[in-house]
This record gives structure tokens, sequence and C-alpha cells, in this order.
């Protein structure tokens, strides 16, 4: 269980996080939307010590996670990002296999390129773009492998970062079905970050609405169309009228 | 009126100061990290075959060059008071000391500290740095050490190819223009060179190695955001670096050869 209390984090005169409370439960796959540079990705950032929160606590399992042991924590979680952040130096199955062929538990070169290489496959890619670059894959591809190499190590948290951005429909569906069907069958506990309605609807079993720094609402997906809150209503609509302004 | 022109003038003042606090800071946690594990041999070998083996052409070229012009100055100004015969020893002397390590460190600041921090720069604002992070590896072992120890023990070797390359391209002049006799050439530059002279220039080499490195990798690593940042990052390494290695060859100069 992942819980959030009182986090802020400031960047000059910009408060971005102004105390975020949010409790993400064992095996639960929470969404978390709001509108471009609402601190979505600073939230998720903060929770895996890559931005360190002014205020407030991030806990793991009831362990501070400023306190734990950072090497050990990071193994537990997996990350795909916006833009797929591989390593353009390394071929596709070298960037699945990254972690596992570092650390203490390295395994050896041809079982890591076998793990890497059935990773590859559960995301839909064949074992011939295993020896690509990422700049030879499309942009639907790279996600692919960025989910492949967040599920290498089977993590018991996953995050994703605007898992659809830049893709097509159809892309994004296949995408948003993948993330769904992992998370069910790994067990995972997952945070998605996103403002794609049709991820959130794919993805989520809670859902919760960042806004001007705070969590303005969150609940189960089933109940976010028929919540009353003005904010969520405007958002999950796409309305440009309504209490979030459209110039920001 | 007084108190806003001290304002002005201590506001960059201050910059400069913070940033060569910054540049200090990373340099010893370079050095930290360098002296603990994991060690990163892959990339440390990959860095190696960029920085030494790549840039071989270019300091190659640069000192044969230099070595060949080196040669006709001495002979033309040495021509003003009849000592065109040591033209072989102050080829060497120069190459040695000076030219080679110099502009063999000049030439792989353009080369490897502008390419070191677009790379970096580049991972930095497509996330590949939070990704390694991420991937419990931490970026200052991972891409930096590699890279500052490579040039570090590369730039002496390229600047010991150097020097040699330089030598001949001065003999080559000496012996095809100015009508040096060629055994005698090669007797007049070994006879004349001292241990210290080369040495001095290979020190130089790993302190300018250390320094192309380090901007290189201090710049990318502080890259700001979109090509605009990466191409910033990029001219201010290759700036910092040449800017570095000339000042830090005063000083050095100055502790090897004056007492």
């Amino acid at each position: 269980m992942i819980t959030l209390s009182g986090v802020k984090k400031s960047f000059g005169p910009n408060h971005v996080l102004r105390g975020v409370d949010m409790t993400i439960a064992q095996g639960q796959s929470l969404v978390i939307i709001g509108g471009s540079g609402t601190g979505k990705s600073v939230l998720l950032k903060c929770v895996l010590g890559l931005v360190t929160p002014d205020a407030g606590t991030i806990t793991l399992d009831g362990q501070d996670v400023r306190r734990t042991d950072r090497d050990a924590f990071l193994a537990r979680f997996g990350m795909l990002f916006q833009g797929g952040a591989l390593f353009d130096s390394m071929r596709v199955w070298e960037n699945v296999a990254f972690r596992l062929l570092r650390g203490a538990k390295a395994m050896p070169k041809d079982q890591a390129r076998s793990v890497a290489i059935e990773k590859l496959r559960r995301v839909g890619l064949s074992e011939s773009v295993a020896d690509l670059f990422p700049a030879e894959l499309s942009g639907g591809m790279q996600k692919r492998v960025g989910l492949a190499r967040a599920i290498a190590t089977n993590p018991d948290v996953i995050f994703f970062d605007e898992p659809t951005t830049g893709l097509d429909p159809i892309m994004s569906g296949v995408i948003n079905a993948l993330i769904r069907e992992i998370v069910v069958e790994m067990g995972s506990t997952a945070m998605t970050i996103t403002h794609d309605m049709s991820s959130v609807r794919a993805i989520a079993d809670q859902v919760a609405m960042l806004h001007d720094g705070l969590i303005r609402w969150s609940g189960p997906v089933a109940d976010m169309d028929t919540a009353e809150d003005p904010y969520l209503q405007q958002f999950i609509h796409g309305r440009a009228k309504g209490p979030i302004a459209s110039l920001r | 009126m007084i108190a806003l022109r001290l304002a002005q003038i201590g506001r960059p003042v201050l910059a400069v100061l913070a940033a060569f606090g910054r540049v200090t800071l990373f340099g010893f946690d370079t050095i930290r990290h360098l002296l603990s594990l994991p060690f990163y041999g892959r990339e440390f070998g990959l860095a190696l075959v960029q920085i030494g083996w790549f840039s071989l052409p270019v300091v190659g070229l640069t000192a044969f060059f230099t070595g060949g012009a080196l040669a006709l100055q001495i002979y033309s100004g040495g021509a003003r008071f009849s000592a065109e015969a040591v033209v072989p020893q102050i080829v060497a002397i120069g190459m040695a000391r000076e030219l080679g390590p110099v502009l063999g460190g000049l030439m792989v600041a353009a080369r490897v500290a502008s390419s070191i921090a677009a790379e970096i720069g580049t991972m930095k604002v497509t996330e590949q740095i939070d990704a390694l992070v991420t991937l419990s590896t931490h970026p200052m072992k991972y891409l930096t050490v590699p890279r500052v120890l490579a040039a570090t023990l590369a730039v002496p070797l390229l600047v010991a190819v150097g020097d040699s390359i330089g030598i001949f391209g001065g003999w080559l002049v000496g012996v095809g223009t100015l009508g040096f006799n060629p055994s005698t050439y090669l007797k007049n530059t070994t006879d004349f060179l001292e241990f210290w002279d080369v040495a001095s220039g290979l020190i130089k080499g790993a302190v300018f190695g250390f320094i192309v490195a380090l901007m290189g990798c201090y710049f990318g690593m502080n890259s700001g955001r979109g090509a605009q940042g990466v191409g910033a990052a990029t001219k201010a390494a290759v700036v910092a670096a040449s800017v570095m290695i000339l000042a830090a060859n005063y000083v050095l100069t100055r502790m090897f050869f004056t007492s």
C-alpha cells in the first residue's frame, strides 16, 4: 500500500503540490487525472524519489520511502515513461533486461535475453525486434518496449506516465488493454497518470483528480460519471466552460 | 546609484563563483563515486574507445601540421640571430611540454566535451536519466565516472601519440624543406629532450582529459529543456572546457617549470 500525506512541492513561486493526501491499496489500479501542468508527473516523481517533496510523508507498506534502502525500494518498482525513455545506445532486449543484467542479483546474459524476449512477447512484440535499436521502432512499439522493461522483474508496483500520449486511438486501446491485463495478471499495484479518458476507463479501479495542487475528487471509476463535482465533470467531458480556466 | 552599480558588478561575479562551486562539488562527487562500487566496466571500455581511439585522427592531424608549422616558424625566427640549428630541439620541447597537450586537449574538448554534453543532455530531456534512477542505477556512476576516468587515461596517451606525430611533422619539414640531415635532426631531438619534458606534458594531458569529460558531464546533467537547452549545454561545455584547459595549463606550467 502506498500512502501520501500532506505532500507539498514548490518550484520557486510555483506551488505545484499543496498538500496531497492519497492512498493506493495493494493490487489496486489508481489513475490520477488532471489538466496539463497540475503536478501529476511531479507527484509520481515524488513517490519514486526523483523529486524531493518540501513537506509531507510518503510510505510504502508503512515504511517512509526516504528512510528505506533505496535500491531495495526501487527494485519493487517498474515505470513506463511518457516518451518510453529507452536507452538509444542499447538494443531493445538490452533495454528490457537492463535491471536483470545489473546489481547483486544479475543474471547471466543468455538468461536475461530469454526473459527479455518473453516479456517482449507478453507485450505483443516478436523476437525479431530484440536486436533492433529503439530509434528503429515506431512510437507504439517503443511504448510496448517501455512496458516490457517496466514488467521485466515482475515488480510489486508499476507506474505509468501518460502511457498513450502521442499514439493513435487504436494503438492507445492496445496499450490500455495491455496495461490492464498485465496489472491484473501480475497482481501489481498500479498508478497511472493521464488525461486520456479512454485510458482512465480502461485502466482504473480508482480515480483521483488533481487540481490546483490538491486531490479535488477521488473514488471508484464507476462513480466518476455520476459524481457532482463540477471540476471533475468539466474535465471528463472536456468542456471549455466551467470552474477550470481553459487558459492556464 | 553606487549601490546599483556595485550590484550590477556583484551579480555576475556571484553567479560565476556559484557556478565554479557547483562544478567543484560535481568534481568531488565524481571522485567519490569513482572510489566506490559498482564500477561499470563496459561503459568505461566504450568511453575509452570513443574518447581515445576515435580522437586519434583529429589529434594526430593537428599535431602533424603544428609540428610542421613550428619547424618553419623556429627556422625563420631563428634565422634573425643565426640560430636555425635549434629547430629540432625547440620543436621537440614545444610539442612535448606545451603544444601537444594543449592543442590535443583543445581538440578533444571540441570533439568529446560537446558529444558528452549533447548525449547526456538528450538523455536528460528524454527522461532516460530518470529511467536509470528507477532501474536502481546511479547516473553519476553509470554516465559520469566511466567517461571521466576514460578521458583522464586516454588523453595522456593521445598526447604521447600527438607529440610523436608533431615531432615527425617537424622532422619532415626540417628534412624536406629546410635542408636538415635526417639522422642529425633525430639525434638532436632525442639528445635534447628530457624525461620531465615528456612527463609534464602527459600529466597535463591527464588533467585536461579530466576537465573535458567533467565539463561534458556537468553541462549535460544540468541541461535545460528541449533542443535549445541541449544546444546551450553543448556550447557551454566546450567553452568551459577550453577556457579551463588554458587556465590549468598556465597553473601547471608555473608549478612544473618555475622554481
